[in-house]
Order: C-alpha cells, then sequence, then structure tokens
C-alpha cells in the first residue's frame, strides 16, 4: 500500500482529448497506470487513447461505469476549479489538479470543499505523485523514478524531477513522489505529506524540495522536529541567490513573523535534524549520512 | 503585479471606502497647480508624495509638506528628480495635508496556511507591518473570512475592538474592513493593505470636530492568475518602472528577471531556475537573469527567450536547464537550434535537457554540435568556465 497513489488506483481523466490529457494519460498507461475512464462533455460513449479509454461526459459516469477512485485534471484554469469540484461530487477521494493558472480567490471556496467533502486534492499548478513500480497520476517523467523506500515531496514542478532523478542515480529508490504545486492555495501541503509518510510502512526516508517564500518549509520543519527525529531526512531549498522583492513570499510570512528567505528555511530545518544540501545531487549522500541504508 | 499608490487608491474609492482626495502630477508646474488649487480650497499644508513601486520611500525624501504653491513647486521639482533604490520618481500625487491624530495598519492578503483572505490590523500603523511583525508580533491580530460568505460583520468587529476601536470609530473601522475585502475580491487582488489607516479631526454636525477614520495611504497587488478577468486593471500596470525586457517576456509568456551577471540562464519551472542560479553562483559564476520558459514551452517561445537574453549585453555565457515533464525536450532543442541559426551574436552555450523526449532533444543536439553536460551541476561548471573564459 502506498500513499497518495498505488496499485490500487483506478484513474479518470478529466479533460483526456486536449493536448496535454492524451500526452500524459499515454504516459501513465505506459507506466503501468490503471486509466479507466476519460471524461469530455460532449463526447461521452466515445473512446480516447486508440479506443483503449472510454470517454464520458461527467466524472459521475466514471465512477459508476468504471470504478473510477482518482483523479487528474487537465482543463485549463477557467474550467479547473469546477472541474475539482465535480469529482467531489462524484466521490472521488484523490485529486490530482495539473493546471496552472488558477486565480487564488477561485481556489479559496474550492480548498473548502475539498475538505469538507473528506477528500484529498494535491495541487493544482503541480507535477502530481508517483509510487514507483505502481502508479504514476502526473507529468513526472517515468523514466526517472525507481522502486524502493524514499518519500520525496516537493514544492516545485521540475525541481522535483532534478531531486528524484538524483535518487535514482544514487541507486535510492523511492515509495512515493508527491509535487504539492507552487500556488498560494494548494490542497496539500508540505505538513500533510510528512503526515503520510510517517505513517506509510513503504517509506524510510524522506527528501523534502522547498523554495523561498511564505512559512510552509518551518511548519515542516516543526514537525519533523517533533515525530521524525528517527527518520533519515535530507532538504534542500531553492532560491538562496533570488533577489528579494521580486518573489512574493513576505506577505504569507507576515503572518508568522516570518521571513520566507532561504537562509531561515534552512536554519528552520538544520535545528530539526534535517540535513540541508547545496545542490539536489548531493541529497543521497546527505541520506545516507543520515542513516539511510536503502 | 504591483500598482501604483493613486490606483490603489482609485480601487478603494470605488468600494466605498473613505480615502482623501489627490491630484497626480509628473511636473514642478503641475505640482503647483495642483497646490494651488488645494489652497484655494482652504487647505493649510498639502502633501507631495512620490510615486514609486517600492518600499521605504518616505525614509528616501520622497513625502514632503509644502505650505505655499511656490513651496509645493520647490519640493515637487526635488522629488521628481529622485531615485528611489534605483527607480526614477516620474509622478507625485499632490493632497490636502491632514493632522492624524492617531496611525493604525490595516490589511488583507491570502493566507497559504489556512487557505483563506486573512485580514490583519494593528494600532501600531505608519510603519512597516513587517517590522512590527518582527518586534511586536502580539500587536498585530487577524480574522480569516469565511471562504464562501466573505468578511463577516462580526468579525470585522472583533478585529476592530482588537485594536481599540469604540463606538462610532469602531463602526467606522467594519465598513472599512468590508471593504478592503471587496477591494481584493472585485480586482483579484492578493494584497489590500492601508498604511496608515488614521484617525484625523473630522467636522461633526454642530461644528465641534468628530473622530473620522480615513485610508491615508494604500497598496495593492494583483493576482496575474485573475489579471485575465479584469481588462481595465491590465492599465495600472506601470509601463514606466518596467525594465524593458518585461513587456517582452510578458508576450511570450514567460518569467524574466534581469539580474547584473554574466551567465543568461534558460530553465523551465521556478523553482529549478533558481537552483539553477543558485549553483552558478555556487560555482564561482553569477546569473545575469532568471528565466522560466514556463511549462510546455514550443520552439517559438524558447527563439524569444533566447532573444531576450542575448539583449542583455553583458552575457558572456548561456546555459540551458530543461527538465522536461509537460515540456517536450524535443521542442526545445528544435528552438535552441532555430534561434541559433537567426541570433545576432554568438555566446558560448551549455546546453542540458534530460526527462521528456530526451533522447531526441539528445540527437538533435549532437547535430547540432552544440556543447551538452548530463547533469545541472556539470552544466554550472561548464557555463561558468564558459564565462570566465569568454571575459578574458
Amino acid at each position: 500500500v502506498s500513499v497518495i497513489v498505488g496499485a490500487d488506483t483506478r484513474l479518470v481523466v478529466q479533460g483526456i482529448t486536449g493536448r496535454e490529457g492524451e500526452f500524459h494519460t499515454r504516459a501513465a498507461m505506459a507506466y503501468g497506470t490503471k486509466v479507466v475512464a476519460g471524461t469530455r462533455p460532449g463526447k461521452g460513449g466515445q473512446k480516447a487513447i486508440d479506443g483503449r479509454v472510454p470517454i464520458f461526459d461527467t466524472v459521475a459516469e466514471a465512477v459508476s461505469a468504471a470504478g473510477a477512485n482518482t483523479s487528474i485534471i487537465f482543463i485549463p484554469a477557467a474550467g479547473a476549479p469546477d472541474a475539482i469540484m465535480e469529482a467531489i461530487d462524484a466521490g472521488i477521494k484523490t485529486i490530482v489538479c495539473i493546471t496552472e493558472g488558477i486565480p487564488a480567490l477561485d481556489m479559496i471556496p474550492v480548498a473548502d470543499a475539498v475538505r469538507a467533502a473528506g477528500a484529498r486534492l494535491i495541487g493544482p499548478n503541480c507535477p502530481g505523485a508517483t509510487s514507483p513500480g505502481k502508479a504514476k497520476v502526473g507529468i513526472i517523467p517515468a523514466s526517472i523514478h525507481k522502486p524502493g523506500h524514499v518519500g520525496v515531496v516537493s514544492r516545485s514542478g521540475t525541481l522535483t524531477y532534478e531531486a528524484v532523478q538524483a535518487m535514482t542515480d544514487a541507486g535510492l529508490g523511492q515509495s512515493t513522489c508527491v509535487g504539492i504545486g507552487g500556488d498560494p492555495i494548494i490542497g496539500t501541503t508540505f505538513l500533510d505529506v510528512l503526515k503520510l509518510f510517517h505513517d506509510d510502512p513503504e517509506t524510510e526516508a524522506i527528501v523534502m524540495i522547498g523554495e523561498i517564500g511564505g512559512t510552509a518549509e518551518e511548519e515542516a520543519a516543526a514537525y519533523a522536529a517533533a515525530n521524525l527525529r528517527g527518520v533519515p531526512m535530507a532538504a534542500f531549498i531553492a532560491g538562496r541567490t533570488a533577489p528579494p522583492g521580486r518573489r512574493m513570499g513576505h506577505a504569507g510570512a507576515i503572518i508568522s513573523g516570518g521571513s520566507g528567505t532561504a537562509a531561515d528555511k534552512i536554519a528552520a530545518l538544520e535545528a530539526a535534524g534535517v540535513r540541508v544540501a547545496d545542490s539536489p545531487t548531493q541529497l543521497p549522500a546527505l541520506l545516507r549520512g543520515a542513516g539511510y541504508r536503502g | 503585479v504591483k500598482i501604483q499608490e493613486a490606483d490603489a487608491k482609485s480601487l478603494l474609492r470605488a468600494e466605498g471606502l473613505p480615502v482623501p482626495g489627490w491630484e497626480l502630477a509628473r511636473t514642478p508646474e503641475q505640482v503647483r497647480e495642483a497646490a494651488q488649487r488645494l489652497f484655494a480650497g482652504g487647505a493649510d499644508k498639502v502633501v507631495i508624495k512620490a510615486q514609486v513601486l517600492v518600499g521605504g520611500r518616505g525614509k528616501a525624501g520622497g513625502v514632503k509638506l509644502a505650505g505655499s504653491p511656490q513651496e509645493a513647486y520647490e519640493v515637487g521639482g526635488r522629488i521628481l528628480g529622485m531615485d528611489i533604490k534605483g527607480i526614477a520618481v516620474r509622478k507625485v500625487i499632490v493632497g490636502r495635508a491632514v493632522d492624524i491624530v492617531k496611525e493604525y495598519y490595516l490589511g488583507a492578503i491570502i493566507d497559504r496556511a489556512s487557505c483563506r483572505i486573512v485580514l490583519m490590523a494593528s494600532a501600531e500603523g505608519g510603519v512597516e507591518i513587517e517590522e512590527v511583525a518582527k518586534t511586536n508580533p502580539g500587536a498585530i491580530h487577524r480574522v480569516a473570512a469565511h471562504p464562501e460568505l466573505g468578511l463577516l460583520p462580526f468579525q470585522a468587529r472583533s478585529l476592530g475592538l482588537a485594536i481599540g476601536f469604540r463606538n462610532s470609530l469602531l463602526n467606522q473601522f467594519v465598513a472599512i474592513a468590508q471593504g478592503l475585502y471587496a477591494t481584493m475580491k472585485a480586482n483579484d487582488a492578493d494584497l489590500v493593505e492601508v498604511n496608515p489607516l488614521g484617525i484625523v479631526d473630522g467636522p461633526g454636525p454642530d461644528g465641534r470636530p468628530v473622530p473620522t477614520l480615513l485610508c491615508l495611504d494604500a497598496k495593492i497587488t494583483l493576482d496575474d492568475s485573475g489579471l485575465g478577468r479584469h481588462p481595465a486593471l491590465e492599465g495600472m500596470r506601470d509601463l514606466d518602472e518596467e525594465d524593458p525586457t518585461d513587456a517582452q517576456a510578458r508576450k511570450l509568456g514567460i518569467n524574466f528577471i534581469h539580474l547584473d551577471g554574466t551567465i543568461g540562464c534558460m530553465v523551465n519551472g521556478a523553482g529549478l531556475a533558481m537552483t539553477t542560479m543558485d549553483l552558478v553562483k555556487h560555482y564561482g559564476g553569477s546569473p545575469a537573469n532568471f528565466l522560466d520558459v514556463g511549462g510546455g514551452a514550443r520552439h517559438e517561445v524558447v527563439c524569444g527567450a533566447m532573444e531576450l537574453i542575448l539583449a542583455d549585453p553583458n552575457v558572456k555565457a548561456i546555459l540551458v536547464n530543461i527538465f522536461g515533464g509537460i515540456t517536450r525536450g524535443d521542442e526545445v532543442a528544435e528552438g535552441i537550434i532555430e534561434a541559433r541559426r537567426s541570433q545576432s551574436r554568438v555566446v558560448p552555450m551549455v546546453v542540458r535537457i534530460v526527462g521528456t523526449n530526451a533522447e531526441e532533444a539528445a540527437r538533435l543536439l549532437r547535430e547540432a554540435e552544440l556543447e551538452t553536460a548530463s547533469s545541472l551541476d556539470e552544466a554550472a561548471e561548464k557555463a561558468v568556465a564558459m564565462a570566465k573564459g569568454a571575459a578574458q
């Protein structure tokens, strides 16, 4: 049993007929993910992906007729909040929203509805999640993964790939890799994923990839200090040399009195016993230095 | 997008908030004329404020009082000639100066942790809220607006009471707090700040002064993702303060920030772009820019991005770092090769493309005889060496 996605994942692709939807559905299927349905209002009854995946008009039909239990959303920003709400309404409990550019104010009531429904939303504006060897729900390239026991969680997209590649190159396989997304309002935070990894028997070590702005890394560090002392853990924070003031970050940080700088985040992580790398390629060595023998 | 105080005040006024009037002036003569009108209307003093999108303009001397039209002309001329944190002051606003009894802070932000709009208020106004957060965090009070019902009156009241408002001032505060929330919603803002929110002595019905709350300064930033549905707000983007490359980057749909180093960087993804800059520094170089070509970049975007990088004469080497996911490596490679063919000046370049369609990309790059790297560290080291070699 893996966290977020795994062998029991039965995926519906919302927006399966679009350019990205189709491309990444093929990649997910090639990886062995069970894609049971796609949706495209107006094309219900047709088939996608060379006749291999049935198309439905609604997510509810994908659930009732094809047994979908997880959704991935490749729908443009204007329609993405509706797509998330539709998935919740159909009873889907794991929703991965790849879409970027959703206005933050649109996501506030959606995030609230996700929580109220007891569902889990990954993203938006995220690369999704892969449990290597089991299921790939997202756009993380398949080739960089290797099955194993390191949980990887990251706030950014392509930097996640960099970290995963570094692990695989060093022979360290992954239990689950999750990109939580970089938008102000996201469904699942570092903290949420760390809790999942903490309870996951498949995950024996953790890599966390953060960046400047906000205070999510500090919150994760506080959790790690209290709950993950025995778990080998390494981190990387992007943006040490970023010019201040050019990215919003301080407004989020005001809430807790933090500054959102890389230096503050690194200090918080190190104080929590988490080793912080200068380059993503150092992450495997830091995990081994923290006692990981995987 | 950050907008100027004058535009922010217009947006607050549109939601019915009490904002004293102002006039925009671009020359000392215009400052004098605006001041003449204010003095004729009974003002004792006028205030002249630089319109720049950086904090700390008061400390830098960009906010001054004047007691006569002639003094306003002189003061206005000085401010209009100033340079505040590297930004030339091109315009000021002129308004009636008021005697402030006490200053407060009121702001609305999108709070990542609670996934709500949070209103913050403090009785320590008139100073930067970041400073208060550091020195006296207990002085900042907050409420989180309901995700669907918005900022409820009882929430606004509790916030007002927490910072000491009673009686008529409390009611005024509630209206202002709700107006701030409405301004945020109406414009897809991600930050709305009034600092100071000032108590002044306003004229009462019987001629005696009555304490009145006024929004004396305003700061708003707009959510870039929401701009598409507010075409009127696009005009509030201050082109005076933009780098000339900003408009070009916007047209291409890429995120570009000009820096002062020598290594031009083209990367997909903001986090990886920052990491690439960090590693360039780590290996002894300095980045000339932050450039995120975004997800799914096609070759015409790559060509445009390459032109932006080369437009900077300081660029001595280029580092391309693409980790394909939604972006397909071969499309980026095609764009780079095409750009290389047509570009005006050729600087050394190292290209690293991994991930989706990386093999096809590698073949294209090999055929075009471009320098490649397999890891980010290798790419950064090579780019730094290239920039140093080119500089000699």
